[in-house]
């Protein structure tokens, strides 16, 4: 029993830092491709919606396994841990752009006509005056995403990346025990995406609390 | 490495009988889903208190946690208390319930949608709680929420590849086997994707139509 808990403990290690790490990479993949989803580069563009449908429309498991498996006879030899942050930061971020998109695109012109006749060039525009308005729309979906990326962080079990439910595979496989090891990391996934989901919420409301949402007209 | 066009076109026609299986478990998992979400978002708002919490949190437990391990349970657990499920069927109700959760929230929104006055008419009407759903509140609440329907199915669509991981032999499970007899897992990895991205582009506009259809109607 302590031994099969201090087995789950470790793969608990293995599911939270798996999970920073392709939240950070899918969080910069999203404004990469969402900001160039919006550029007038027309090559800039076409780049980001091939990123965006690729990898929307190919599976997550389909390109985790491509990576593990496929990648390292083309001479790119990945850890599982490699090769999970890299398919979940590359699917999430596909679909993080969509939203950087879809709240980038919901600040009214006003605001773009505003920092030109204030002169300020393209970064300081965003950085300074569209972001951190848009950022208040994009929490509740980068929530979301959060929430189901880390569920997704499971199917990194089946590359023998040593996780939460690879454990509990584990202990399912030494002691004959079912229930048990399932029931706990379960509950161990609930706590983490409740926590996940309280934090954006506390987010939200430090955020919307000193900034007006910007008006969302029809 | 080298694409090999004859190892390709010998694992193609058990790749299709794969496909067959994943396009069935999506259609059966949809299915169960939008039947098993109207009695959760039913059963959300009952009148009696307790059944709507312990619905509730049974729906929000199902959609903290991961698929994988909700299929690890249905598959390897369930065996302990008698119920015996064959991979597909443990499959198809795991995919169906896990997103029924997710469908239930589309059918709250729908429902919600209806402004109060709609209600408060029928009653004027004389009309009783089931003729005001059947003629009033259901006709109007179902078709915002078809495209959110169709999305969902999509992403069902890309889920099936989980279903492998207990040894449904979809077209996932099919190209894996085929990899691992032979160790060449270029072909078959890149062509399930190459499947994937097909169906999903191909769907994506559909849904577009559909969209499209669904605002013209209101």
């Amino acid at each position: 029993m302590v031994e099969s808990l201090s087995l789950i403990l470790r793969g608990l290690q293995t599911t939270v830092s798996l999970t920073i790490f392709s939240l950070t990479l899918a969080l910069v993949v999203s404004f990469l491709a969402g900001l160039g989803r919006l550029s007038k580069n027309s090559a800039v563009r076409a780049a980001a919606i091939a990123y965006i449908e690729f990898f929307r429309g190919t599976s997550l498991f389909v390109q985790l396994f491509w990576a593990f498996y496929v990648l390292p006879f083309m001479g790119v030899e990945l850890s599982p841990m490699q090769a999970a942050v890299l398919a979940l930061g590359f699917n999430y971020g596909a679909y993080g752009a969509e939203v950087v998109r879809a709240s980038i695109n919901a600040i009214g012109r006003d605001q773009w006509e505003g920092c030109v006749a204030l002169n300020l060039n393209y970064f300081q525009r965003l950085r300074h005056v569209i972001i951190p308005q848009a950022i208040v729309i994009m929490l509740p979906p980068f929530g979301n995403l959060a929430v189901t990326l880390l569920k997704s962080t499971a199917i990194a079990s089946l590359i023998a990346l040593p996780d939460l439910t690879y454990q509990a595979q584990l202990v399912r496989n030494q002691t004959g025990q079912t229930l048990l090891p399932f029931a706990i990391i379960m509950i161990i996934y609930f706590a983490i995406s409740t926590f996940l989901k309280s934090g954006i919420q506390l987010a939200e409301r430090r955020l919307g609390a000193d900034r007006t949402q910007p008006a969302r007209s029809a | 490495m080298e694409w090999n066009w004859a190892f390709a076109f010998a694992i193609l026609p058990r790749l299709l009988e794969g496909a067959k299986i994943t396009i069935v478990a999506t259609f059966l998992g949809f299915l169960i889903a939008i039947v098993i979400g109207l009695a959760i978002a039913l059963g959300r708002r009952s009148q009696q208190a307790w059944i709507a919490r312990s619905v509730g949190l049974c729906a929000d437990f199902i959609r903290g946690t991961p698929l994988l391990v909700q299929l690890y349970v249905l598959f390897f657990v369930l065996p302990n208390i008698g119920i015996v499920l064959s991979p597909l069927t443990a499959g198809v109700i795991g995919l169906g319930l896990h997103n029924a959760t997710y469908i239930a929230e589309v059918y709250r929104a729908g429902i919600e949608s209806i402004s109060r006055g709609q209600w408060e008419a029928s009653k004027a009407c004389n009309l009783s709680i089931g003729q005001t759903w059947r003629h009033i509140i259901i006709p109007q609440a179902i078709p915002p929420m078809v495209p959110a329907l169709a999305n969902y199915l999509i992403a069902m669509f890309k889920e099936t590849p989980l279903l492998s991981a207990i040894t449904v032999y979809e077209i996932m499970g099919e190209a894996l086997g085929a990899a691992s007899r032979t160790y060449q897992y270029l072909e078959p990895v890149t062509m399930v994707g190459g499947f994937f991205l097909i169906i999903s582009l191909v769907c994506a506009y559909l849904a577009r139509v559909l969209e499209e259809r669904v605002r013209i109607y209101q």
